[in-house]
C-alpha cells in the first residue's frame, strides 16, 4: 500500500525534441513503495518522462528530486534509480551470471560478496542454474527475467520499467505480472511502470496516470479511473464505455437532470455544468441493463435492439435511441430471454454509473 | 532467385571470371617454372621453387622490403585502428541526440560519415600527390613517417566503415543500460561497446593491413632513399622485363591477401551470424542469411 513519504517528484516537467513538444509541463509525487502505471497511447510521452527520471534524457524544463534531492542533471549511473528496458538490452557478450553482476563489479563489491546476492537474484527470478547460458540461448520470458534481476541486485530506491512485457504472449505475460507485482510487494521497492495496455495497468498499479499528448490527463488508482473518469478520453481508453451526448435541463442541488434523447433522467453533479449545453455522459457497456419490459427506475432510455451477438460469457446488443445514437451493451449471458432484433427495448442504469465527463476529444 | 538464369548469363559469366583470374593463374603457374632463363615467363619447362629460394638471397633478395611493408603496414593499421574506431563511435552514438541533419540524419551516411571515408574515393594518385606537396611544405623528411602517415590516410575509411556498420547494427540501449547500471561513460567504453565491436575491428584491421601492404601509387610519391615498400621494389625490379621470382613474390602476396580476406570476411559473417542469431525480431531475415551463408558455416 502506498505511504506517504514522497520518494519523487516532477515538477513542471517539458520537454522538447527539436521542434515537437514530448512533454508538457508534468507533475507528479511518488510515494514510497508504491506501483504507478504511467498508461497511456502510444507517442504520449511516458517513455520520455521514464528516461527522464532514469537520466537518459534531460528535461528542456522542470525538476525531478529523489528522496529530496534535486537529481534533475546528475549522470544516470549516479542515480539510485535502475531500469528495465523494453527490449531488455541484456550484453550480449557476456552471460546471464555477469548480465546480473554488472552492476556490482562496477561499484567494486568483493567476488564472494558478488556471487551469494547473484544467487540470490536467480532464486528469486527462478532462473537458478542458467548462469552460464548466453542471452542468445534464452526465451523471451527468460530475459526478461534476467533484466529485472539485473536491475532489481542494486536494490535501487525506483525501479522503472519500460513496458517489459510488451514482448511476451499473452499467457506469458499474465504470469509476469503476477509475479512482478509480487516481487514488487515482497521487496518493497517502488516501481514505475509504463505501458499502453489498460488491461495490464489496473491489476498492478496502486495509482495510475494516463498520459495523452505530453500531459497527465487523470491521475487515479485504478477504480478512480474506471468508475470516475475525468474527460472522455479517460473513459474511452480504459474498458469499453458509451460516450452519450445529453442536454443540460435543469441543475438541481447535488443532482442535474439530462435530456438524453427525449427521456429526462437524473445524474450526479459536476460544478462546471451551465443548463442549455450538450454535455457527454460515460456509461460503461456493462452497467447497461436490457429487459423488454419497463423497469422501475430513474435511469432509463428505450431504444430499438439493433444488433445481438453472442460472445461466450457475455452478449454484445447494440442499441438504437430514437435520436440515432447507439448504446453498446454488454450482458451475462445468464440473464433472462433475450429480446428479438428490431423490438424495442428497455435500457437502463444505476445513477452512479453515468459519469458526466470532459469532451476532450480530438476533433476530426 | 525468382526467375531462372537464361545459359548465356552463365558462359557470360564464365568469360568474366577467366579474364579476371587467367593472368593471376599465369603468374602462378610461372613462379613454379624450372626454366633459368630471363624469358622464363614464355616457355613452362617444369616444377621447380628456385625463383621461392631467390627471394631470400640476402642481398638481390625482397627482406629488406618485406620487412619495411610489414612495418608500414603494421604502424599505420594501429593508428587507423584507433582513429577509425573512435571515429565510428564517436559518429554512430552522438553524445547529444541531436546531429547537424536532424532526425533524418540517421538514415545512410551523415555529412561526418561521408568526410570520414573520402579518402578511397579520392584517385589515389591526386591523394599521393598532395601528401607528397604537403609533406614537401612541412619539410618532413620523405621515410617511414611519411609511409605510414599516408597509409592512415587510405586506411581508417576501411577500419571506420566496418566498425561503423557494427555498431549501427547494436542496439543503442546497451550502452543506456550499462550507464543505468551505473557504468561510467568511460567503463560503457570499455566493458560494453569495445567487446561487441571488437569483431569488426579486427576484420577492418585486415582488410587495412592488406590495403596497406599493396599499395603502390600512394608509398611511391611519399616513399624515401631508404625505404622501399614491397611494391615499389616490383615495380622497380620490373623496369626490364619481368624476372621470374617477381612471379613466386606475386604468388605468395596474393596468397596472403587471399587468406586475411577470407579471414576478415568469415569474422565478419561469424559475427553478424551470432548478432541475427539474438534478434528475435528478426526471424526472416536469419532465415535469409542462412540460406545465402550455409555453404561457408564457421
Amino acid at each position: 500500500m502506498p505511504e506517504h513519504k514522497v520518494l519523487l517528484s516532477l515538477r513542471g516537467l517539458r520537454k522538447t525534441f527539436d521542434t515537437q513538444e514530448a512533454l508538457d509541463g508534468l507533475d507528479l509525487d511518488v510515494f514510497e513503495g508504491e506501483f504507478i502505471t504511467l498508461l497511456g497511447p502510444s507517442g504520449c510521452g511516458k517513455t520520455t518522462t521514464l528516461r527522464i527520471i532514469a537520466g537518459l534524457e534531460m528535461p528542456t524544463e522542470g525538476s525531478v528530486h529523489l528522496d529530496g534531492q534535486d537529481i534533475t542533471h546528475l549522470a544516470p549511473e549516479k542515480r539510485e534509480v535502475n531500469t528495465v528496458f523494453q527490449n531488455y538490452a541484456l550484453f550480449p557478450h557476456m552471460n546471464v551470471y555477469k548480465n546480473i553482476a554488472y552492476g556490482l563489479a562496477l561499484r567494486g563489491m568483493d567476488k564472494s560478496d558478488i556471487k551469494r546476492r547473484v544467487n540470490e537474484m536467480l532464486d528469486l527470478v527462478q532462473l537458478e542454474g542458467y548462469e552460464k547460458r548466453m542471452p542468445s540461448q534464452l526465451s523471451g520470458g527468460q530475459r526478461q527475467r534476467v533484466a529485472i534481476a539485473r536491475s532489481l541486485i542494486l536494490s535501487p530506491k525506483l525501479l522503472l520499467l519500460d513496458e517489459p512485457l510488451g514482448a511476451l504472449d499473452l499467457q506469458l505475460r499474465r504470469q509476469m505480472q503476477q509475479e512482478l507485482k509480487s516481487m514488487q510487494q515482497l521487496l518493497c521497492i517502488t516501481f514505475i511502470y509504463i505501458t499502453h495496455d489498460q488491461v495490464e495497468a489496473l491489476p498492478m498499479s496502486d495509482r495510475i496516470a494516463l498520459m495523452r499528448s505530453g500531459r497527465f490527463v487523470q491521475l487515479d488508482t485504478p477504480k478512480g479511473l474506471y468508475e470516475q473518469p475525468h474527460t472522455a478520453f479517460a473513459a474511452s481508453f480504459i474498458g469499453e464505455t458509451n460516450l452519450v451526448t445529453a442536454r443540460v435541463e435543469a441543475i438541481k442541488e447535488k443532482e442535474v437532470l439530462l435530456n438524453i434523447a427525449g427521456f429526462t433522467l437524473p445524474c450526479y453533479c459536476e460544478d462546471w455544468l451551465t443548463p442549455g449545453e450538450n454535455i457527454l455522459l460515460s456509461l460503461r457497456a456493462e452497467r447497461i441493463h436490457l429487459s423488454a419490459l419497463p423497469v422501475n427506475t430513474p435511469c432509463r432510455v428505450t431504444g430499438e435492439l439493433i444488433e445481438s451477438h453472442y460472445a461466450g460469457g457475455e452478449r454484445v446488443s447494440l442499441i438504437r435511441l430514437m435520436d440515432g445514437q447507439v448504446l453498446r451493451v454488454r450482458a451475462t449471458t445468464e440473464s433472462e430471454a433475450e429480446p428479438e432484433l428490431g423490438s424495442t427495448v428497455y435500457a437502463w442504469w444505476n445513477q452512479l454509473s453515468g459519469v458526466i465527463v470532459r469532451d476532450d476529444r480530438v476533433s476530426s | 532467385m525468382t526467375k531462372k538464369n537464361s545459359p548465356w548469363a552463365t558462359v557470360y559469366m564464365a568469360l568474366v571470371l577467366v579474364l579476371l583470374y587467367l593472368p593471376i593463374l599465369v603468374v602462378v603457374l610461372f613462379s613454379f617454372n624450372s626454366n633459368p632463363g630471363r624469358t622464363a615467363n614464355f616457355q613452362f619447362e617444369g616444377f621447380s621453387l628456385q625463383w621461392y629460394k631467390q627471394l631470400l638471397d640476402p642481398v638481390t633478395g625482397y627482406g629488406a622490403p618485406l620487412r619495411t611493408s610489414l612495418l608500414v603496414a603494421f604502424w599505420s593499421v594501429l593508428v587507423s585502428a584507433i582513429l577509425g574506431t573512435l571515429g565510428a563511435i564517436g559518429l554512430v552514438r552522438k553524445p547529444v541526440r541531436k546531429s547537424l541533419l536532424g532526425r533524418a540524419g540517421n538514415v545512410g551516411l551523415t555529412l561526418g560519415e561521408q568526410v570520414a571515408v573520402l579518402p578511397i574515393m579520392i584517385p589515389e594518385i591526386i591523394l599521393g600527390i598532395a601528401l607528397m606537396a604537403l609533406f614537401v611544405l612541412l619539410g618532413v623528411p620523405f621515410g617511414m613517417m611519411t609511409l605510414v602517415l599516408s597509409h592512415v590516410v587510405f586506411c581508417v575509411p576501411y577500419i571506420f566503415i566496418t566498425v561503423r556498420g557494427r555498431l549501427a547494427s547494436l542496439d543503442p540501449g546497451l550502452e543506456e543500460a550499462a550507464r543505468d547500471l551505473g557504468a561510467t561513460p568511460l567503463k560503457v567504453l570499455t566493458s560494453v561497446t569495445l567487446p561487441l565491436a571488437l569483431p569488426a575491428i579486427i576484420s577492418g584491421c585486415l582488410l587495412a593491413f592488406a590495403m596497406s601492404m599493396d599499395d603502390f601509387v600512394i608509398s611511391f610519391f611519399v616513399n624515401g632513399p631508404q625505404t622501399n615498400t614491397l611494391p615499389l621494389k616490383i615495380y622497380s625490379s620490373v623496369k626490364v622485363g619481368v624476372p621470374p621470382h617477381v612471379n613466386a613474390l606475386c604468388t605468395l602476396m596474393l596468397a596472403t591477401v587471399f587468406l586475411v580476406v577470407a579471414i576478415s570476411q568469415l569474422w565478419q559473417a561469424g559475427a553478424h551470424k551470432r548478432q541475427e542469431h539474438r534478434d528475435k525480431a528478426g526471424r526472416v531475415k536469419k532465415l535469409a542469411a542462412k540460406m545465402l551463408t550455409k555453404p561457408t558455416k564457421s
